[in-house]
């Protein structure tokens, strides 16, 4: 999905799509469900049927009738158009996922299926389409896997760059964490027998497709609660407009159905109201366009109120591996001699510790990897029995490995380990780190510091997160030292060592009890309870299908560090609606400015003083404020589909920062463009 | 304006400042039951009434129960009001003989009553015996207010509480206010009414013959004890037709002090007690601070608008300065006791709750001067507000006020870490949807009427559609004061005014209460540096913004044909 590209908003595809779409949305039982919208398409037919009237009354001088009506349909073409441009880009990714369901063949064992060791057990080929739930198919080398499963026999590397973009096959195996296998992806070597998981129409694509098609799209509970508000209000502006009639009568202004739709119109929140759906399904498209899937809207809005992420160390807050970060020499011998031993030993160690050592070398000592093969050296690998690795070059026997390892060494070749070298090798297993003893024959040389690597940038994302009232806690199996040291330097609140998923567990309730919302990643089947019971719990799609299912997001990349961008998603999803109904409501100052001396300067000269824009006539001003009102639908578009800017700050300042772009902005925004539109309105004599 | 009227003003809005703090601690023990100073002698009294009506003061009321104790309550004291007016000629202490109140005038007396509004269609002093007046209305004025006062206890507790089910006991609620908050300051204020000259007695009228000799009835009778509940509970309710302005309700500048201050106590006082009783009183501080610049900024525009007089008058060469001699500005209806600051400020004290006392004509004020009382009402009395009313009213939008907040920064809104759900947003925009419906839908009626509508109405032009306005305005916010110049004792504004008051306080508590319960059953989410603060000034700022826009923005088109072409008119020559 990462490779389905990132689309510019206003892609010619897309926007026709959506401009095709935009009628169809016309149906009364669509518009239904949007309250202001459908308020503004009842008013367009009323003003409709008041036109179609005067015209065969033969009235004469309708332009500004005629205007009206046009730009109120336009109002609510314009909301559909947002809400179909969203949809035509869920859409759009839903088409790259849709290449990737190919009808294909399965082959569907027949009788006793497991543990025969071999894939030559009997089978018969059915369409994937007829698969069910708990079905056995054997999935042979270049054989597209036909339903979400679980291997339950074998080991193959499977392409899953279908759905997560990523080339680089990955090892399936059954047993262990994983065991899960995605429909639509491809075996390359090897064959796996998969117990099916999910009954078609359910698997995992499908629910991708579906998702961001919008076609499953619940409202989310604050979507629902704002829905509610923009109603309320509504009905109140309603009431107000069509209360004015009986005031207008009474002091000698009636008005026209024309001028009483046109201000009910510009006075219902119809900005928010056009691009509120909007707004929710880019929300979703955000979250697919990083690779992220969540089973419902809700669980993306409650990303938006955690207050603590789990986070596991390896992988999150540190690099996978250790790494050597400091040569300590014993008494009497030169740092650079034991660094040049050490990067000699490790030369050929492919490990990612090995690499280090060699690296540090370089960078602290100046001391180049060597071309070996010219010095005849014989490498001696790692293996479980010594604990040990190095080089035999010219006569010198150089090794690494853990202290009693090389110790034994040493006394092999009758050399003896000084007493001083045991406290170093504590001092660093102390601190956290891994001490890796470095000795020539009988001379023990130092001890290499290995640890655990902070990832760059870690430390300002925690700050960032702490800003925002996010608590991080670090979850490791390291004993509480490691745990502590390695907290300390990447700036996480809390942490839990030597975590047991019951540890977990009891982390999470303790949490929620006091009020907090928990997120937390995790992978193992061990994991699910704990991905259960979170408020949001984000699976790895490597995991097992158990914490698949547990969890009420997947995450395609399977990047630990994913759920912080998550939680952003899911605040920037809240504040885009907030910031755009703040913008709305503060839209109507302008609009009573302009329509309200217009309504009644005929009768009332003197409320002329309060058109402080200038507006041209009173027919102009209306006219203006009603174009203003559909145009800045079409305007803010890119704001609902892109979400609002979002900064880590506190809620404090975010909410000063924005009551001052949207709510300020909202009321000055208006009075200029409704003025712009009078100049050009009235420069084209339309009115 | 003067130096020594602004003087006045801030001398009285530090004296609610000062206050503050006292009845809201005051009133947090009292409704958490602890001890106060006051029990020795008041605690006997109320187990003993508990003891009479059976009342278990342990058990704790789901909001449903509550809702269903305070209507009955409120049902059966209205009917019993009804009758007692209907039947006031065979009961005793009636010296001036007054007759059967008319039904549908009962019927409005009753309901305004009992809804703490007080709108008077009625001269008490023509129509009310002095039962009536004692048993009838004054029993009325403590009940009302202690019920509204029960209500915002119930919805703080609401806050307050973390998933229970029960938001307290009515009847103790109840009880515990009369004896507590109210009958103690009421005691002592009528003493100090009476030092002032305030009357209180129980004689039939005197017949005097004054030096120009023509023969006056002077009213009188037992105002002084009536007096300082009329504002101490928000009523407004006056003894007399011409209410604080009359000189045996209101002498002194002193005694309008004490009423205006009465007015406002405890309204400012339960911004500390919401601040008390859910642990942050810097929360209950911003909610004040909010109120009190909405009030300045009230108080400013009437005093502005009434210092600065008629431009029409100015024209024709009338001296209106202000000087030593002469208060200046526009003076019509106001009394030169009080002059033009103790009006402007009694008449935006007034409205800022749901009092409506009042010491000088709001119908005379000028059309800017004379809105602000209007808008005040509109905005539905939440700057100080009506006892009780006035907390849960600014507790409606602050609820709003919260939501938008919560999603401009990026959480699910919650309110002092209670989640506001689509339920809590409902109903606060049930809440808010009353008051533009029956008072526009109302007013939209008469206006059109000429028969029972305008008939009864003196004045045309945009000022006969302010006085409208505010007459449905006054009844549906509870407030009781009337812009005048509209007779409302007809059976059209009778019947419509009374159904305005009944559903401007019901259909307002029952969303409420439901809020209460909603948010009382909830878990308290943990506080963080994401959670939207309600202590600072932004909250008290956003606080005033969507008080301001709901309010105006659903009554600006009204108010534009009313007070503001008036206004816009006279500066152009004309009046109406």
């Amino acid at each position: 999905m990462s490779h389905a590209k990132q689309l510019s908003i206003w892609d010619p595809g897309i926007v026709r799509g959506a401009a095709r779409d935009v009628i169809g949305k016309l149906h009364p039982r669509t518009m239904a469900r949007n309250p202001v919208v459908f308020v503004v398409e009842v008013g367009s037919a009323l003003t409709t049927v008041a036109l179609l009237r005067d015209m065969t009354a033969g009235r004469p001088g309708l332009g500004f009738e005629i205007q009206i009506t046009f730009w109120l349909w336009l109002t609510v073409l314009f909301a559909n158009f947002a809400e179909a441009m969203a949809e035509g880009r869920g859409k759009a990714q839903a088409d790259t996922l849709r290449k990737a369901r190919t009808e294909s063949i399965a082959k569907r064992l027949i009788g006793p299926s497991v543990g025969s060791g071999s894939n030559r057990t009997p089978y018969e080929e059915v369409p994937a389409t007829s698969l069910r739930k708990d079905d056995v198919v054997l999935v042979g080398a270049g054989e597209f896997i036909p339903a979400d499963g679980e291997i339950i026999e074998g080991v193959a590397s499977v392409d899953e760059s279908a759905i997560t973009g990523e080339s680089a096959p990955v090892i399936r195996e059954s047993g262990g964490d994983r065991s899960a296998v995605t429909g639509g992806t491809r075996v390359l070597s090897d064959w796996i027998k998969v117990r099916v998981t999910s009954d078609p129409g359910h698997a995992f694509l499908d629910r991708m497709i579906a998702l961001v098609e919008g076609a499953e799209r619940q409202k989310t509970p604050n979507e629902i609660a704002l829905n509610i508000l923009l109603a309320g209000l509504t009905i109140i502006f309603l009431l107000a407009v069509v209360t004015l009639q009986p005031f207008a009568m009474y002091s000698g202004a009636p008005q026209s159905v024309f001028v009483l739709v046109a201000l009910l119109v510009c006075l219902i929140p119809t900005t928010i109201g056009g691009l509120l759906s909007a707004i929710g399904i880019a929300g979703m498209d955000r979250l697919v366009q990083r690779n992220v899937l969540a089973t419902s809207g809700r669980a993306v809005e409650a990303a938006g109120d955690v207050h603590t992420l789990l986070l596991d160390k390896t992988g999150t807050i540190t690099l996978g591996n250790r790494q050597a970060a400091e040569f300590v020499a014993l008494d009497g011998v030169n740092e650079r001699e034991l660094a040049d031993a050490a990067q000699l030993s490790s030369l050929a160690d492919e490990t990612p510790e090995g690499r280090s050592i060699v690296v540090l070398a370089k960078e602290r000592y100046g001391i180049r990897g060597r071309e070996l093969a010219d010095k005849r050296a014989v490498f001696v690998p790692f293996t479980a029995q010594t604990r040990m690795s190095g080089v035999d070059l010219n006569g010198r026997q150089v090794r690494k490995g853990a202290a009693d390892a090389i110790g034994r060494f040493v006394a092999a070749n009758g050399g003896a380990m000084p007493v001083n070298l045991q406290a170093i090798v504590e001092r660093i297993s102390r601190s956290g780190g891994t001490p890796l003893v470095v000795a020539e024959r009988t001379r023990p040389l130092g001890v290499v510091h290995l640890k655990d690597i902070v990832k760059g940038g870690i430390r300002e994302r925690f700050n960032d997160l702490r800003a925002m009232g996010i608590r991080t806690v670090m979850i490791t199996g390291d004993n509480p030292l490691t745990a502590a040291s390695i907290a300390a330097e990447a700036g996480v609140d809390d942490f839990m060592a030597e975590a047991t998923p019951e540890d977990k567990m009891r982390l999470i309730r303790r949490e929620q009890q006091d009020g907090r919302l928990v997120a937390m990643t995790g992978d193992g089947t061990n994991d699910a309870p704990a991905l259960a019971q979170a408020d949001v719990g984000v699976a790895m799609n490597s995991g097992t299908q158990a914490a698949r299912e547990a969890g009420n997001m997947v995450d395609l990349d399977s990047s630990p560090t994913k759920l912080i961008d998550i939680v952003e998603i899911g605040k920037q999803l809240l504040m885009t609606r907030g910031a755009l109904t703040t913008f709305s409501i503060a839209n109507d100052v302008a609009k009573y400015f302009a329509i309200i001396p217009a309504m009644f300067s005929a009768t009332f000269p003197v409320l002329m003083t309060l058109n402080v824009m200038g507006l041209k006539t009173p027919e102009s001003a209306i006219l203006s404020a009603v174009i203003f009102n559909a145009l800045i639908i079409v305007a803010l578009v890119p704001l609902a589909l892109h979400g609002v800017a979002y900064r880590a700050m506190t809620a404090e300042a975010l909410l000063r920062r924005n009551l001052l772009i949207y709510g300020a902005g909202g009321v000055i925004v208006p009075f200029i463009g409704i003025k712009i539109i009078d100049v050009v309105i009235t420069a084209l004599h339309l009115a | 304006m003067t130096a020594n009227g602004w003087l006045q003003i801030l001398v009285y809005l530090l004296a609610i400042l000062a206050v503050t703090p006292l009845i809201g601690r005051f009133m947090t023990r009292v409704f958490a039951r602890e001890r106060t100073w006051l029990d020795p002698v008041l605690r006997p009294v109320e187990r003993s009434i508990y003891r009479a009506t059976g009342v278990d003061e342990t058990r704790d009321m789901h909001w449903t129960e509550y809702a269903v104790a305070m209507l009955l309550f409120s049902g059966v004291s209205m009917l019993v009001l009804y009758v007692m007016q209907r039947v006031q000629q065979w009961l005793p202490v009636n010296p001036q003989k007054f007759g059967a109140v008319t039904p549908d005038l009962a019927f409005n007396t009753a309901a305004s009553f009992t809804t703490n509004t007080n709108w008077q269609a009625y001269s008490g002093e023509s129509t009310m015996s002095y039962l009536t007046q004692m048993a009838g209305l004054a029993y009325h004025n403590f009940a009302s207010a202690a019920v509204g006062i029960a209500l915002a206890i119930a919805f703080i507790r609401g806050i307050a509480q973390k998933e229970r089910d029960s938001i307290g006991n009515f009847w103790v609620d109840l009880v515990r206010c009369t004896l507590w908050v109210l009958l103690p300051f009421c005691v002592a204020g009528t003493l100090l009414l009476v030092s002032q000259g305030v009357v209180q007695n129980l004689r039939p009228y005197d017949t005097v013959t004054p030096i120009d000799s023509k023969e006056q009835v002077i009213a009188q009778g037992p105002v002084a004890s009536q007096e300082i509940i009329k504002e101490w509970g928000t009523n407004g309710g006056g003894f007399f037709n011409a209410n604080s302005a009359h000189p045996f309700e209101n002498p002194t500048p002193l005694s309008n002090f004490v009423e205006m201050f009465a007015i406002l106590a405890i309204s400012a006082g339960l911004t500390y007690t919401l601040g008390d009783m859910t642990g942050s009183r810097a929360h209950g501080w911003a909610v004040w601070g909010a109120m009190a610049f909405l009030f300045l900024a009230g108080v400013t525009t009437v005093y502005w608008s009434e210092a600065r007089g008629n431009p029409i008058l100015a024209a024709a060469g009338a001296d209106q300065t202000t000087t030593a001699l002469a208060p200046g500005g526009n003076m019509e209806g106001k009394e030169t006791r009080f002059g033009l600051a103790n009006s402007a400020l009694f008449a935006t004290v007034t409205t800022d709750a749901s009092c409506g006392a009042v010491n000088s004509w709001h119908d005379s004020f000028t059309p800017l001067g004379g809105m602000v009382p209007l808008v005040n009402i509109v905005l539905g009395e939440v700057i100080f507000g009506g006892v009780g009313a006035g907390m849960y009213g600014i507790l409606v939008f602050i609820v709003l006020s919260v939501f938008i907040a919560g999603l401009m920064v990026g959480r699910t809104p919650e309110y002092l870490g209670k989640k506001i759900q689509s339920y809590d947003v409902q109903m606060a925009m049930l809440g808010v949807l009353v008051f533009p419906l029956v008072i526009l839908a109302l007013t939209g009626i008469s206006v059109l009427s000429p028969t029972f509508g305008l008939a009864s109405l003196s004045n045309r032009g945009p000022h006969g559609l302010s006085e409208i306005l505010y007459a449905f305005a006054s009844g549906t916010g509870n407030n009781g004061s009337a812009f005048a110049g509209l007779n409302a004792n007809t059976k059209w504004y009778n019947a419509t005014i009374g159904l305005a008051m009944l559903v401007g306080r019901f259909f307002m508590i029952i969303p409420t209460l439901a809020i209460a319960g909603s948010l009382g059953r909830k878990k308290r989410v943990a506080p963080s540096s994401g959670t939207f603060p309600v202590t600072t000034p932004l909250f008290a700022s956003l606080l005033v913004s969507v008080v301001l826009i709901v309010g105006a923005l659903t009554f600006f088109p009204a108010l534009s044909l009313g007070p503001i072409v008036e206004h816009l008119l006279m500066n152009h020559g004309q009046v109406f």
